[in-house]
């Protein structure tokens, strides 16, 4: 508890772009220059004193001091799996987190961290790897525009837990990520197909899924057509 | 030719009932109000003032039962194919099918799991306008189309 305490606290400055922290320094000229001292950690822009800083930035990964990673790695500790950022830069943050804790740790971040959105949740199949499935989660924090992009890889069969619970709006986007990829989600309160019939068979955007069907959308469609419906060669 | 010349009165057409009948079905056609994906955008606009479809006397009806034609005007899913059918099959006859669009023609550039390729595959049709979408010049080609063919219908004829 006390390291998330801290954890909430040391991220504070930085997500509300240091307005407390700025003031202590000496010349108003230097102030302007100050500001964006903050955001130093956050990576690409990490010039700040000249000779002495270089050395001793490259040891530590840029994105770590991110306040968001630091959260999670709070939380977390050595369960997170990876961290990385597809530009570089801090906005494209994703870490891989174990499935077990997704949910615990989703709750976490709305509650202490202001992730108070799911902009999306979407599946992915890599049939290469040897947890083939991954589910994608995109955490915006609406009050400071922050992105954290969580993913958690599944096995065969594995099931996600559902994070209906932190994010109504996840009820949908469980359910897509199952009606596309078959991949069940634990303590969903109505996990069924969204977009496709109720009774199709398959999941589409498996890898192993033939990209013009296999041939069930033709059948399906004849099944469902009445058979007092007059035969199309009838006409005249 | 003297058994008829000169032996009416003004003001009276001869024609055969045939024709009659062609030219009564293809002044009002009324086509049922639907459409499925872009292709309906340039439908409504053909509709709208600048395209007028009024003049053709065609009038977008807003159930089957009171429609003649069926203009699919965009891309049929695999879903939304029985409910196509189910449209057409509360039309009451004579009636006749629009394919609006490559995608209803053909399934457009969808050849995917999800897409009925051709719409023909689910209800018969007379005539189909290429593009994506068609423009409503073109649309009103089609239904140009559409009623010369029901001009040359057989109504009594066998």
């Amino acid at each position: 508890m006390t390291e998330e305490n801290q954890a909430a606290e040391t991220d504070q400055p930085e997500g509300d772009d240091g307005s407390d922290e700025v003031p202590p320094p000496a010349d108003s000229s230097e102030e302007t220059e100050a500001s964006p001292e903050p955001s130093e950690g956050t990576g690409a822009f990490g010039e700040g004193e000249g000779d002495e800083a270089p050395p001793e930035e490259p040891p530590e990964d840029p994105l770590e001091s991110l306040a968001c990673v630091k959260a999670v790695r709070a939380f977390l500790g050595d369960e997170v799996e990876e961290v990385t950022s597809f530009t570089g830069g801090a906005d494209e943050v994703s870490m891989t987190v174990p499935a077990g804790r997704v949910r615990a740790l989703c709750a976490h971040l709305k509650a202490e961290h202001g992730f108070n959105y799911l902009s999306d949740l979407c599946g992915v199949h890599y049939p290469e790897r040897e947890k083939p499935f991954e589910v994608v989660y995109q955490l915006f924090a609406l009050n400071r525009s922050e992105r954290l992009r969580l993913k958690v890889r599944l096995a065969d069969g594995e099931a996600a837990p559902s994070v209906v619970e932190v994010w109504r709006t996840a009820d949908w986007l469980e359910r897509e990520a199952y009606d596309m990829f078959g991949i069940e989600f634990e303590g969903h309160p109505d996990l069924r197909r969204i977009l496709l019939p109720e009774d199709w068979e398959g999941f589409p955007l498996r890898k192993d899924y033939p990209i013009r069907g296999d041939g069930f959308g033709l059948t399906w469609v004849e099944r469902q057509i009445p058979s007092t419906s007059r035969p199309m060669t009838e006409r005249k | 030719m003297g058994i008829v010349e000169h032996r009416f009165q003004e003001n009276i057409l001869t024609t055969t009932l045939d024709y009659l009948v062609g030219w009564a079905r293809k002044s009002a056609l009324w086509p049922m109000t639907f459409g499925l994906a872009c292709c309906a955008i340039e439908m409504m606009a053909s509709g709208a003032s600048r395209y007028d479809f009024d003049r053709f006397g065609i009038i977008f009806r807003a159930t089957p039962r009171q429609s003649d034609v069926m203009i699919v005007a965009g891309t049929v899913t695999y879903k939304m194919a029985p409910v196509v059918r189910k449209v057409y099959d509360q039309m009451p006859e004579p009636r006749w099918v629009i394919s609006m669009g490559s995608c209803s023609t053909a399934g457009g550039p969808f050849n995917t799991y999800s897409t009925l390729q051709g719409v023909d595959q689910v209800v018969p049709v007379d005539i189909y306008i290429s593009g994506c979408p068609p423009r409503p010049e073109a649309l009103m080609w089609g239904v140009l189309k559409l009623q010369e063919k029901i001009q040359q219908e057989k109504f009594l004829r066998a």
